[in-house]
Parts: C-alpha cells; sequence; structure tokens
C-alpha cells in the first residue's frame, strides 16, 4: 500500500503552524492550531478534520512541502469519515471508474491530456493548437483523481493514479500536455509525496499556452481589458506554475486586477464546499468572491480549471463579469472565438 | 365489409380511410409488448360530426372502435383487440379556445401535448399545462383518460383532474357536453357545483365513448425554472424526503429515479427538484427553504445535493423529456415498456427493490421512474425494463418481470396505472363486487352494444 | 446497405420526427400529407422491419409510402436517439432492397428509366440539354468554374430561367466558368436516394471521370441536390474538386463587390432547400445575399432553418410528386406559410422549390398575391448596372 511520505520533525519544529493559521474557514490561533496539528499528526480526534473544506490551501502555506492537507485526508479516511454526504462520494467515485470508453487521437510520443472533461477539448481548439492537436487522448483512463482529496478517499487515488500513469505509459507518450491543472498537480505533487512513479514529462498548459503565443506573436492584437483571475484548488499543489499566467496576460495585454481574494488568499469557486458544508458557506464564500471582482473593476474573470468555469460562470455573467477560461482568453488575443460561453 | 369501407370514405372522404393491410399492421401494434392484433379500417376523422357518424355507423353494425392518440402508452390500450375500427384523432387537433383570465383551455380530441405547449408559449406565455413526459406527439386528451400526469402533477394532482368539462360522443350517437359547458358557454368546471359527470370518461381507456373536446386547467408560467438533484444511497428513506420536500410546498414538480446506468448513478437514488420562480430572489427562496428541510440528511452524511451542471441542467428541465424516450434505445432495440403503478409513497423502498430484483432475475436493464403525485398523496412508480426488440426472448423476460410487478403492486396496495387488459382483470378481480357490478351497469347504459375499446375494463 | 436490416428495429415509434424543434407543427412532409402513422419515418421503419421478417408482403402501397419520404431531414433533426444520423440510409437502404427486387412503384420505375435512356428523369433530348443556353460557354479547361446546371435546370422553364439568370451573373462579375451542355449528364442525387445505388455509381463515375479529363478543379451548381451529392458522395468515387453551391459564390462575389446591387423594394421569406440546410448546413450566405440588396425587407416563416418544411419535391418527387393532391400537399402547405409572413415574394435556392412551388402557387391562388422567384433572378434584378 502506498503511502504518504510526511516528516513529523517538519511540524515538530514549525513555530509559525501556516497550514492551519492561515486556513480561511477555521480561525485557530498559532497556539490552538500546534495543538491542535499535532493531534492530527498522532490520528487523535480534532474539530479540524470536520471543518476543513478540502480547498487545498493548507497545501501551498505550508513551507516544507510537508503536505498537511494530504494528512489531513489520510486521518478523515482512516476515521471512516465523509466529507461530502455519501451518497455523493458514491456518485463521484463511480462517475470516474475506468470502464474502456476512453477515446484517442493519433497520439504521438508528445499528447494533449483532456484528462475526463470533454470540455477541454472544445477550448483545445485553432491555431494554438494545430501542431499539438492530432495528438490527445480523454477518458476516465487518463483521469487524474485528485478530486478524491475533497472526498476523503485517498485510497480511491492510491488505488487508480497508478494504473493511470500507467495507461498513459503504454500510449507510448513521453511528454504529456496537462490541460487539466490538476492532472500537474497529481503528477508534479500527489504522486511524488505518495511515491508514485510518473514515467513520461509532464508539462502544464500555462507553459505550452505561453510558447505558443510567443510563435504567433505578430497574430496578437493586445485585448487591453481588466481582468480578475480565479485561482483554482489544485493550483495550491503547484504554485510553482502561477507565474505563467502573469506572464501569458503581459504578453496579450491583460492588466490582472489587484483583489483581495488572489493567489495565497484565493476563494475556493464555492461547489465543492457546497457538497461538503453546505448552501451557507458556499453562497458567502461565492458571494464575497465575486463581490471582491466587482470591486476591483473588473472586466473577465479569467479561469484555470474548468469547474470553477461551471461553478461560477453563470453568477458572474448575471453580475456583469464575462468569465473566460485562460485558453479561450488567449484565442480571443489572436482572433480566435472562445469555446465557452455562458448560456 | 367493403360496404362498411365505403360508408367510412363517405363520412371522412377517401384518403382518411384504410383498410390497406400496412395501415392494419401499424395500428395493430404499440411501441410495448402486447401481441397485436389488427384492425379492419383505420379512419382518420376531422370534425365532433365525423366522429358521431362513425360511431352511429359502428353501433349499428355492432362494429368495434378504439380511439387512439399518440398510441403511446405501451400497454396496449389501442390495440383493437376485437377488430374493427382504429379511429385515429390527431386530424381532430385544433386549439379552440384559450380563456386566459379563467385560465384554461378548450382542445379537441386529438390536440398534441407538444401542439399545445408550443401554441401557449407563442401566444398566452404567462400560462402553462400540466405537459407529461411523453414524447410530443401523445395526444391532451387520450393523456387524461388514461389519468395521465405531468409537471403539474406534484401541484396539482393527476392531470385528470385539471379536466374543467368535456365533449363526448357516446356510444350510441348521442353528443354530451359535461360540467360548465352543458349549461354555460365557459368551460371552467367539469362538475362542481353539479353531478360531476366526467368520472363516467376518465380513466374509462375509452370504453365509455369518444372525447371531441376538453377543457384543462392552465397554470401561472413562471418565468425561470432550475433543478436540484437530492441523492441518497438509503431507500429507506425516501419517503420521508418526499413528506418534508412537499411539507415546504415550493417545489413544481418531484421526480425519483434509480438506475444502474451509467455507473455515476449506480447505488443512489436520486430526487429531482423542480423549481419556478419569476425573479432570482423568489428561486434563491424556495431553494433554501428545499434545502433546509434537508439538512438533517446532509449532516448525517445520508443523502446531498448533486451538482448539476449546467450542460446537464436541459436533460432535467426539458419538457417533454427526450431522454425518457432515449432510454428505449439503451439496448439499441427500440424498445421499453414499465408497469407504473400508484402505490403510497411509504411503498417506494420495496418498489426499488423489487425492481432491481427483477432486473437480476430477468437479467435485465432497469430504470426506476417515479412520479410524485400531490403533496405526496401517492406516487407512480415506474418499473421500466428495455429491451431489444430483435431479440424475442429477452422481450419474454420483460413480459414476465412485469407480470410479477403486477402481482407485486397489488400486494402493496396499489393500483395499475393505464393498466394492460390482464392488469384491468387482476384490478376486478380484487374490486369491491358492488362497485364491479356499478361499473358493469354504467358500461352497459353508455355502452348496450359493447362497441367501444372491447376486451378493456369488460366487467364479467 | 445490409447495416439497415440490422438496425431498423431501433425505432420506437416515439413519434419526436414528425415535428418541428418546438413542436409548433407537423413537420414531416409525408406525415403532413396523409396523416396515417404508416406515413411517418416510424411507419415506414416499422413496415420495412416487418417486411424483412416476412410479416408483411410487399405491395404497392406498401412502396408507396416508403417512396413518399422527401429525405428532407426533418426526422433526422428532430430524432432523439442515437441512430438518428442513419435514418435516411435506413430508407435508402430499404429502398435499395426494394429496386433489387425489383419492387418499386410504377412511377418511380418510370423516373429510373427515364435518367437511364435520356440522363434526365423529365425524358427529354440529351441534345437539348443545353438548348437554355443561349450562347454561355462550353467549359473549357483553365477555367475557374465548372456550372453544373442539373436536370431541373436544363429542361425547367422555371429553372431554365434559374440557369440564365445566374449564368448572367457570373458573366457580369467577371467569373471564368463554363458548362457541359448536351455533355452533362445526371447528377444522380434523387437516383441515390430513391435507392438505385447500382445506376447511382455508374453516374457518379461517370460524371467524376468526366470532370477530370476536363480537369474541372471547381464547381459550382445550381441545384443544392447536386451541391449535396457531389461534395458529400462524389468523393468516395475518386473525386477531387471544390464544390460550391451558387449561393455561396454570389455571397462571396457580392462581398467582394464583383456584383454591384442597387435598389430592390419587396418584401421577400426564404425557403430553406432541404439540400443545402438540414444536409449541409448552408442557412446563411442565401440570406445575407438577400439583406445585402437594398430595398429588400427578409421576413422569416415560422418554420425555417432546422426547422424549415420541405417543399415535397425531395427524392425525385418535383417529378413524381407522389406527395400530391390536396391542400395539404407539402408544397402547397409551404406557400401558404409564406404567404402567411406578409411576403410578396417566396425566395428559393433550389430548382425543385421552384418547381413545386410554381404550381402550389397556382393550386392556392395566390398567384397574384406571391411570387416565386430564385436568389439568382432577384439579384439580377437588383443590379446596378441594369
Amino acid at each position: 500500500m502506498l503511502a504518504l511520505e510526511f516528516d513529523e520533525t517538519k511540524c515538530a519544529n514549525c513555530k509559525a503552524v501556516s497550514c492551519l493559521v492561515k486556513c480561511q474557514y477555521m480561525d485557530l490561533d498559532k497556539d490552538e492550531a500546534k495543538i491542535e496539528w499535532q493531534k492530527v499528526i498522532k490520528s487523535e480526534d480534532s474539530p479540524v478534520l470536520d471543518a476543513c473544506t478540502t480547498c487545498y490551501a493548507c497545501e501551498e502555506y505550508c513551507p516544507f512541502g510537508n503536505h498537511p492537507f494530504y494528512l489531513i485526508v489520510e486521518r478523515q479516511e482512516e476515521r471512516g469519515m465523509f466529507t461530502a454526504p455519501r451518497p455523493i462520494t458514491k456518485q463521484w467515485i463511480n462517475m470516474c471508474e475506468p470502464a474502456g470508453k476512453f477515446r484517442l487521437g493519433k497520439v504521438k510520443e508528445q499528447a494533449l491530456s483532456f484528462c475526463f472533461i470533454p470540455a477541454l477539448r472544445s477550448l483545445a481548439r485553432g491555431r494554438l493548437f494545430e501542431s499539438a492537436l492530432p495528438s490527445w487522448i480523454l477518458g476516465a483512463e487518463f483521469f487524474c483523481n485528485v478530486v478524491y482529496l475533497h472526498f476523503a478517499k485517498t485510497s480511491v487515488i492510491k488505488d487508480r493514479l497508478p494504473k493511470i500513469t500507467e495507461n498513459i505509459e503504454k500510449q507510448g507518450i513521453k511528454e504529456l500536455i496537462c490541460l487539466h491543472d490538476e492532472c500537474y498537480g497529481s503528477f508534479n505533487s500527489l504522486a511524488p509525496a505518495y511515491g508514485i512513479k510518473v514515467p513520461f514529462k509532464t508539462t502544464h498548459y500555462f507553459e505550452y499556452l505561453y510558447n505558443k503565443l510567443k510563435e504567433h506573436k505578430d497574430a496578437i492584437k493586445p485585448l487591453n481589458v481588466e481582468v480578475a483571475y480565479q485561482r483554482n484548488c489544485s493550483a495550491r499543489l503547484v504554485p510553482e506554475t502561477d507565474h505563467f499566467v502573469d506572464d501569458i496576460f503581459g504578453l496579450i495585454g491583460v492588466d490582472r486586477v489587484e483583489r483581495e481574494y488572489d493567489g495565497e488568499n484565493a476563494l475556493c469557486c464555492g461547489e465543492i464546499i457546497r457538497m461538503v458544508k453546505g448552501y451557507k458557506l458556499a453562497d458567502d464564500v461565492q458571494k464575497r468572491n465575486i463581490d471582491d471582482i466587482v470591486n476591483a473593476g473588473a472586466e473577465y474573470c479569467v479561469f484555470n480549471c474548468p469547474f470553477c468555469y461551471m461553478a461560477l460562470a453563470e453568477k458572474m455573467a448575471k453580475r456583469g463579469i464575462k468569465p473566460i477560461h485562460i485558453i479561450d482568453l488567449c484565442k480571443l488575443a489572436i482572433g480566435e472565438k472562445p469555446a465557452l460561453e455562458v448560456g | 365489409m367493403s360496404d362498411m369501407y365505403e360508408a367510412l370514405v363517405k363520412i371522412v372522404g377517401k384518403n382518411y380511410v384504410s383498410n390497406q393491410k400496412e395501415e392494419r399492421y401499424f395500428y395493430g401494434r404499440d411501441p410495448g409488448l402486447m401481441s397485436p392484433h389488427e384492425p379492419d379500417y383505420v379512419v382518420m376523422p376531422r370534425t365532433t360530426e365525423e366522429v358521431q357518424k362513425i360511431v352511429k355507423l359502428a353501433n349499428k353494425e355492432k362494429i368495434p372502435v378504439v380511439p387512439k392518440g399518440g398510441g403511446l402508452a405501451l400497454t396496449g390500450l389501442v390495440i383493437p383487440l376485437k377488430g374493427g375500427i382504429v379511429m385515429d384523432m390527431k386530424r381532430i387537433d385544433k386549439i379552440l379556445e384559450v380563456n386566459e383570465r379563467a385560465r384554461y383551455v378548450i382542445v379537441e380530441g386529438g390536440t398534441t401535448e407538444g401542439g399545445l405547449k408550443s401554441y401557449l408559449e407563442k401566444h398566452h406565455p404567462s400560462l402553462r399545462h400540466s405537459i407529461p413526459d411523453a414524447p410530443p406527439i401523445a395526444t391532451v386528451v387520450a393523456n387524461a383518460v388514461i389519468h395521465g400526469q405531468g409537471r403539474l402533477t406534484q401541484q396539482y394532482g393527476f392531470n385528470s383532474d385539471m379536466v374543467t368539462g368535456l365533449e363526448v360522443v357516446l356510444p350510441t350517437g348521442e353528443i354530451c357536453r359535461i360540467g360548465s359547458c352543458s349549461i354555460s358557454k365557459y368551460w371552467f368546471s367539469r362538475g362542481a357545483p353539479m353531478p360531476d359527470l366526467s368520472g363516467l370518461f376518465l380513466g374509462w381507456l375509452g370504453t365509455t365513448g369518444v372525447i371531441t373536446k376538453m377543457g384543462l386547467k392552465l397554470y401561472p408560467r413562471k418565468k425561470i425554472r432550475d433543478v436540484e438533484v437530492f441523492v441518497t444511497d438509503k431507500e429507506d428513506l425516501v419517503p420521508d424526503i418526499l413528506f418534508k420536500l412537499t411539507h415546504t410546498e415550493m417545489v413544481e414538480d418531484i421526480n425519483i429515479w434509480c438506475q444502474p446506468h451509467p455507473p455515476m448513478f449506480r447505488e443512489n437514488h436520486h430526487v429531482t427538484i423542480l423549481i419556478t420562480g419569476d425573479s432570482e430572489e423568489e428561486l434563491q427562496f424556495k431553494k433554501k427553504m428545499i434545502w433546509d428541510a434537508l439538512q438533517e440528511y446532509i449532516d448525517s452524511k445520508d443523502g446531498g445535493f448533486m451538482w448539476v451542471m449546467p450542460d446537464a441542467k436541459p436533460t432535467f428541465l426539458e419538457m417533454p423529456l427526450e431522454s425518457l424516450s432515449k432510454f428505449a434505445d439503451v439496448r439499441k432495440g427500440g424498445g421499453f415498456e414499465y408497469s407504473g403503478p400508484i402505490v403510497l409513497a411509504e411503498d417506494y423502498p420495496e418498489c426499488s427493490r423489487k425492481l432491481a430484483e427483477l432486473a437480476v432475475k430477468y437479467k435485465l436493464t432497469y430504470s426506476g421512474m417515479v412520479r410524485v403525485i400531490g403533496r405526496s398523496h401517492c406516487i407512480m412508480f415506474g418499473f421500466a425494463y428495455t429491451f431489444n426488440r430483435a431479440d424475442l426472448d429477452e422481450m419474454d423476460r420483460v413480459r414476465k418481470a412485469l407480470h410479477e410487478v403486477a402481482e407485486f403492486a397489488l400486494e402493496q396496495g396499489g393500483t395499475h396505472w393505464k393498466p394492460t387488459v390482464d392488469e384491468q382483470k387482476m384490478m376486478m378481480e380484487r374490486m369491491d363486487p358492488d362497485t364491479l357490478k356499478l361499473m358493469g351497469k354504467i358500461k352497459g347504459l353508455l355502452d348496450p352494444n359493447g362497441i367501444m375499446n372491447p376486451r378493456n375494463w369488460e366487467v364479467g | 446497405m445490409e447495416k439497415y436490416a440490422e438496425q431498423i428495429h431501433r425505432c420506437f415509434r416515439c413519434g419526436w420526427c414528425k415535428f418541428t424543434s418546438d413542436y409548433l407543427d407537423l413537420n414531416c412532409p409525408s406525415y403532413k400529407r396523409f396523416r396515417f402513422d404508416t406515413f411517418s419515418t416510424s411507419g415506414r421503419l416499422w413496415l420495412t422491419y416487418a417486411w424483412l421478417r416476412g410479416e408483411l408482403e410487399w405491395s404497392e402501397h406498401l412502396a408507396e409510402i416508403l417512396y413518399s419520404c422527401t429525405t428532407c431531414k426533418n426526422c433526422v433533426e428532430q430524432c432523439p436517439m442515437g441512430f438518428a444520423d442513419d435514418i435516411v440510409d435506413w430508407i435508402v437502404g430499404a429502398r435499395s432492397d426494394m429496386v433489387e427486387k425489383g419492387k418499386i412503384p410504377p412511377r418511380v420505375a418510370h423516373f429510373f428509366e427515364a435518367i437511364h435512356g435520356y440522363g434526365n428523369p423529365l425524358k427529354l433530348l440529351r441534345s437539348d440539354r443545353g438548348a437554355w443556353a443561349n450562347g454561355t460557354k462550353r467549359y473549357e479547361p483553365g477555367d475557374e468554374y465548372l456550372f453544373y446546371v442539373g436536370c431541373l435546370g436544363s429542361y425547367d422553364e422555371n429553372a431554365q430561367k434559374m440557369a440564365m439568370s445566374l449564368a448572367e451573373l457570373l458573366n457580369e462579375a467577371g467569373v471564368s466558368f463554363g458548362i457541359l451542355g448536351s455533355e452533362e449528364n445526371c447528377c444522380g442525387n434523387e437516383v441515390y436516394m430513391l435507392g438505385e445505388i447500382g445506376l447511382f455509381q455508374v453516374l457518379a463515375e461517370t460524371n467524376s471521370q468526366k470532370f477530370k479529363e476536363l480537369s474541372v478543379k471547381k464547381i459550382v451548381t445550381l441545384s443544392p441536390h447536386a451541391y449535396n451529392t457531389m461534395k458529400n458522395t462524389y468523393p468516395g468515387f475518386g473525386a477531387n474538386f471544390e464544390v460550391y453551391h451558387y449561393t455561396q459564390l454570389l455571397y462571396d462575389l457580392i462581398k467582394k463587390k464583383k456584383v454591384k446591387l442597387s435598389q430592390n423594394k419587396a418584401k421577400v421569406t426564404y425557403q430553406d432547400p432541404c439540400f443545402l440546410g438540414r444536409y449541409n448546413k448552408i442557412y446563411d450566405e442565401p440570406r445575407r445575399i438577400l439583406q445585402s440588396i437594398p430595398g429588400i425587407e427578409l421576413v422569416e416563416m415560422e418554420r425555417n432553418r432546422e426547422d424549415s418544411f420541405c417543399c415535397g419535391g425531395g427524392s425525385g418527387n418535383f417529378i413524381m410528386d407522389l406527395l400530391a393532391g390536396g391542400e395539404d400537399s407539402p408544397s402547397r402547405v409551404r406557400v401558404r406559410d409564406a404567404y402567411e409572413t406578409g411576403a410578396d415574394t417566396l425566395a428559393v435556392a433550389c430548382p425543385s422549390c421552384m418547381t413545386m412551388f410554381v404550381d402550389a402557387i397556382k393550386a392556392e391562388n395566390l398567384d397574384a398575391k406571391l411570387t416565386v422567384r430564385d436568389i439568382s433572378q432577384i439579384v439580377k434584378e437588383s443590379l446596378a448596372s441594369r
């Protein structure tokens, strides 16, 4: 059985306990946090396990890369806890169970991964994807499974992720361009944390987009718009990819507005919170997030995660904000039509 | 017989009578599993007067008449079991009047559900009717005659409860008006405060006359519709969930469904909750009432609201329900049939277990499809099994499963909805003898020659 | 074609295929005309299945039911099932079986005989095929476009006028093109739809061969039917040329100001031809042409684009007219639709629609109120140079 590579000594020496102190959904001072975190480590009862909204943020807050979130999820599962209601958990587990219905393009050594999200296939059109496009994979067989962190089910990830990497390798893929941020997080954060080998190179689609935009520099017409950025939960797993957002914005003439809920302080899209904590907190989080974007004067809200887009696009549109996936934003800059539209 | 053909031609014209084997073949069957029996003639009248002439002729010649709408009941109700005339009503399809302020419509006997929906959307956008999940070619009158249910059934009962008047051609040829329209130009009530004679025709499956016009209640159409889907893996909780949901009185329609395919739906019971509102605020308020009503199940982790992604919502919101028809092609074989007994909500757990048990026993693909009737006064539990029309063995297994369902439903204390002839017999065998006698008297009085849809509701 | 026999039982006869997408009206032309369920798509499929299983013997009535389908593709558009895209292939497959067994309605047999003998369904002389052309240049290698006129454009009085106006417009715009005249042969679209696959193959191969010999690179067709088959089916016979319907080319010429338009006051409604619209998703170009003409007010019939109601002429019915007779014949229904819009002109982009509507307008006594004009004619009348 795969085990989490977790170093207790790092936590023992930690004074800040940022994992809990910085948490946007718990109100613990350093001392309380220290005590509660030790309980988590020792697998004792702690309110932390109940209060966790599964937003992934503590993964980023930990300065030692010690995977506090993965540990919380381990502890939740050990205790047989359900973050979301049991039938919803079952639904998600069943939904992404590989059933031999995957789809492939003309797969080459370099391939685009649409994960198990058909919307990504719709997004990846046009000149930016021309050269890579014939080579793609889509299906539960290639699904990163990180989502089960939200459901206190690392066991599912441990069971499926090694097979997923095998499935990808079997396609002869040497470099996987992950269009789903969470896939990249799974191969670059979660897999190493559990000692799962990833026998191929992974490239975040941000990097791919950035390079392609440079190739198409002459076609870019600066958009000259103010945008807010909706930073998603899995971005917390791979914060080293964040700079590409600003790099891309720079290339296409987009200004990122300053706002409260950005960077480390980003807010969850709310739909996972709706499942695990109910509508009151979810509505509150979504409202604060959208209010913040409106107040910051953004014309667009740019999304990385297609599920954040699904959660918030309509609600934002009703408030006069134009929701757009970052791929679509890049397409817009070179005069192409966006794929995802509200309504 | 050729005299009869000529006589029918004289009534409706040559183009609208057929005694050719192709029409007889098609009209001798329905999409379900009942054995075929061909009519001698298919006739398509255009007016009440033509219907009257046909019925008079048939009564004189003692030839059976089976009025037919969309023919989609699946239980063989329009298969002419003694031959005779199938009267396809779909040419009598005008929408005669909408009284917007009194919120009713008068339709002809063959007006389709799709046609009425489209007409109201275009001409009376503030009004709607209780559209069933059947395909749009289903007719409004036939749906009421079989006590169909629709999108507004949770709020207002069976679609037949919404009838506000009838024009009926009796088997002996008289044209009767039932309800306020019998004494007034208005079609606002089917009976009250007078004796309600509509019960002589509704539920009788075309055995007591041919309905040529019908008044039907219309209801406010709210500007926005939305959907929530509550999911539980404990079927025993469903009756309580329904009780709590209906207590809110905030819901347009409640459907429950359980099916093993695709895998994401496995092991769970899904309660589709449709909500309407004229504003976002109204919608949000209703949603909160609903969420709060079910909070205890969320707290216990026994149930929760599924995230219905924006691209999935149209499937839940569509009217009529395309996805229901698609169930027929799950086995790539063009067929499904369901037995839909009316039972109490408390029977849901037993019914859902039986549904799955029979699927295992007979190696079938199933879907449980349930509609709440009234404020959980009862439910229609559809035991649906899909089959491949080219696989005779599978069709036979579905028949057997549905036969077991029929027995089971009655044991549960339920009644059959749109019952096959066999199911009608099963019910009549259990019926209070005096009630059965009363039915016989009514039938004998209205249809002395037994020409109307014979074998159905045939007492004794 | 064998595949259809293994699939045809999948129709549930649910009847969605009878409607428009909003159920506003019945939109299956033959069901609208005959009203027996047998004349709907599900009727055809169930009866064919019964025939294949030996439950039903062949009869002329059965064949007429099968052949009264205009292959307008409304059913494909409306059917909710996964097999929707295959329905027309199933119908063609069943017809093909009937053809092979020699069991087809006489009018269909005459249609095939005419194509065999004369290269056109009107039984008119091959040598007269280019008689309409009045000096229009013959195609020569090096011309940019081959103008494929088609059977109706070549022989039918009203369709000939379409061909003439289009030829004139192309000349006016300086387009390099030519016609085949008496060398032209039937395109085979209707032959295919009627299930005479062998004859269709001969036509497709012969035509493709001829086009190759003449080094044809681009074809512009008058008829959407020819456009459909040349674009979608001919490539299967090794054909390799660009195919355009004339409305595509004309719109391009207007955009490039090679055709200049002036005022032409008319209230126009437009009939989407099935083989341009539902088959090839060309809905916008014809409308944009009309909207480019100053003074033209374009009004839509209630049923339009994907929901357009067929003229009743498809699958050779512009000649055989199996759906004729009575006020419910599709062409008559459709001219009433057009008249209800308040339009004075019913614009078409298909010779079959033209033929069907000219007769229907007479039958409906609308001669003085509604005129059928092809888009090329309307454009020609709107030329700034006139």
